[in-house]
């Protein structure tokens, strides 16, 4: 049976990016569809009836939903090529914790960089340079997460590094200065064409967050 | 030769039980280390620097942290015996997304009743509701969320069944009345060895909230 996979998405998700690389990572061709969030199509609300959010994944008809259980699904299914979790137990469970430690920590604290301003933006800003140094000790000298291959948690965190330019900028702040070797990790990254194919220019990413902080009332 | 594998872990903690069942259905000896969590213990806060949160399963002197993540390793690591997950790809993925389910709208909603009141309160207990309804449409007429067989959703699930009474009694409700054919599920669980074992006494955690309320809230 041919496999058709489609993925309904919106271009500066971080959470979309990382069902994109995935897919990339095994060579698997999709139909991407760029939804609209404030007019959900009726496809989304069908196949992701319980949260109704992005990025879904229909494989053969069927939706799988969650960005870091897609990354799961795609790795289990398309098993042939590029592993993007280790075999070993332990490894696993290692990458697990630390995709599970963004996804806890980083989303909350993102927005707090761009999205409020005073007091609850300089906690925001000081929380989020946590995180990513925290992160950026876990990652240590090895190239990427996992050691020399791209893999889960490279996966689970690159998608963030569009948006830096924006937190800079609203932030006022520079995150290399604070994490030389995270951005020195990324730039690996992007290096890898599945990588540079599914993040969106920052610059566009900027522009979005301006319209989002207009409509909130911060600019 | 590898040692027994020991798990720290707090008795009242949901989190906690997962790891307790799932060991359990393995057939795995473990060491059961409770702790204060005042008072938290230099072997915890080195196993879990991170977090600084029980669960933690130690085995061959490796820490694996965060209960699901523990429930996915044991599966792993004990591959032979009462298998949590299916074995193809989509069936693992859907119970990994009712898994995540359980722990973002049932998990935050469930305390809301028993550790807050008022308004928080009366919006926990609304979202606890609507949660027990969509879970209960997902499990349909199956015996278990896993099919036919004890599974990777049942373990994270049956856990807050320990805590119903405690729902039950300070947000003044009957989830039975809700949801029949869920505490018709977990009552079928409660049968299993492995789940009567891990879960404490109901009255026990009653009291325990009561006390939490008493501390942070004022009253009961």
């Amino acid at each position: 049976m041919a496999n058709e996979v489609i993925l309904l998405d919106f271009w500066p998700s971080m959470f979309g990016m990382r069902t994109r690389i995935a897919l990339r990572e095994k060579g698997v061709e999709f139909e991407y569809r760029e939804e609209d969030l404030r007019n959900k199509s009726p496809l989304l609300l069908q196949m992701n009836p319980v949260h109704k959010k992005i990025p879904v994944l229909i494989h053969n008809g069927k939706s799988v939903n969650e960005s870091i259980i897609q990354v799961q699904y795609i790795d289990e299914v398309w098993s042939h090529k590029n592993p993007l979790l280790p075999s070993d137990p332990y490894l696993k469970a290692q990458a697990r914790f630390w995709a599970d430690f963004i996804d806890k920590k980083m989303d909350d604290a993102q927005r707090k960089v761009w999205a409020t301003k005073g007091e609850e933006q300089e906690a925001g800003k000081k929380e989020f340079i946590e995180i990513l140094k925290t992160l950026e000790t876990e990652l240590g000298d090895k190239p990427y997460f996992a050691g020399d291959d791209f893999g889960y948690v490279d996966i689970a965190l690159i998608g963030y590094y569009t948006w830096f330019p924006a937190y800079e900028k609203y932030g006022n702040f520079s995150i290399e200065s604070e994490c030389p070797k995270l951005i020195a990790w990324a730039k690996k990254c992007l290096e890898r064409e599945t990588v540079a194919k599914s993040l969106p220019d920052p610059e566009k990413v900027i522009g979005f967050v301006s319209e989002l902080r207009k409509r909130f009332g911060l600019e | 030769m590898a040692s027994q594998p020991i798990l720290l872990d707090y008795w009242p903690s949901i989190f906690g039980m997962r790891a307790r069942v799932a060991l359990r259905e393995k057939g795995v000896e473990f060491e059961y280390k409770v702790g204060d969590l005042t008072n938290k213990s230099p072997l915890l806060l080195q196993s879990n620097p991170i977090h600084k949160k029980i669960p933690v399963l130690i085995h061959n002197g490796k820490p694996v942290c965060e209960s699901l993540n523990v429930v996915h390793y044991v599966d792993e690591a004990w591959p032979d015996k009462n298998p949590f997950f299916p074995s193809d790809p989509y069936g693992r993925a859907h119970a990994r997304f009712w898994d995540d389910f359980v722990d973002k709208k049932f998990s935050e909603a469930q305390f809301k009743i028993w550790g807050k009141k008022g308004e928080e309160q009366e919006e926990g207990k609304k979202e606890f509701i609507e949660a027990v309804k969509i879970l209960e449409s997902e499990l349909g007429d199956k015996p278990y969320f896993g099919g036919d067989g004890f599974g990777y959703v049942d373990i994270s699930l049956i856990p807050f069944y320990s805590w119903f009474p405690a729902y039950e009694r300070f947000g003044n409700f009957s989830i039975e009345a809700e949801s029949p054919k869920l505490i018709a599920w977990a009552k079928m669980c409660m049968e299993k060895e492995s789940v009567s074992k891990s879960l404490p006494d109901s009255e026990k955690i009653v009291a325990y909230a009561a006390e939490f309320r008493k501390n942070s809230l004022g009253s009961e």
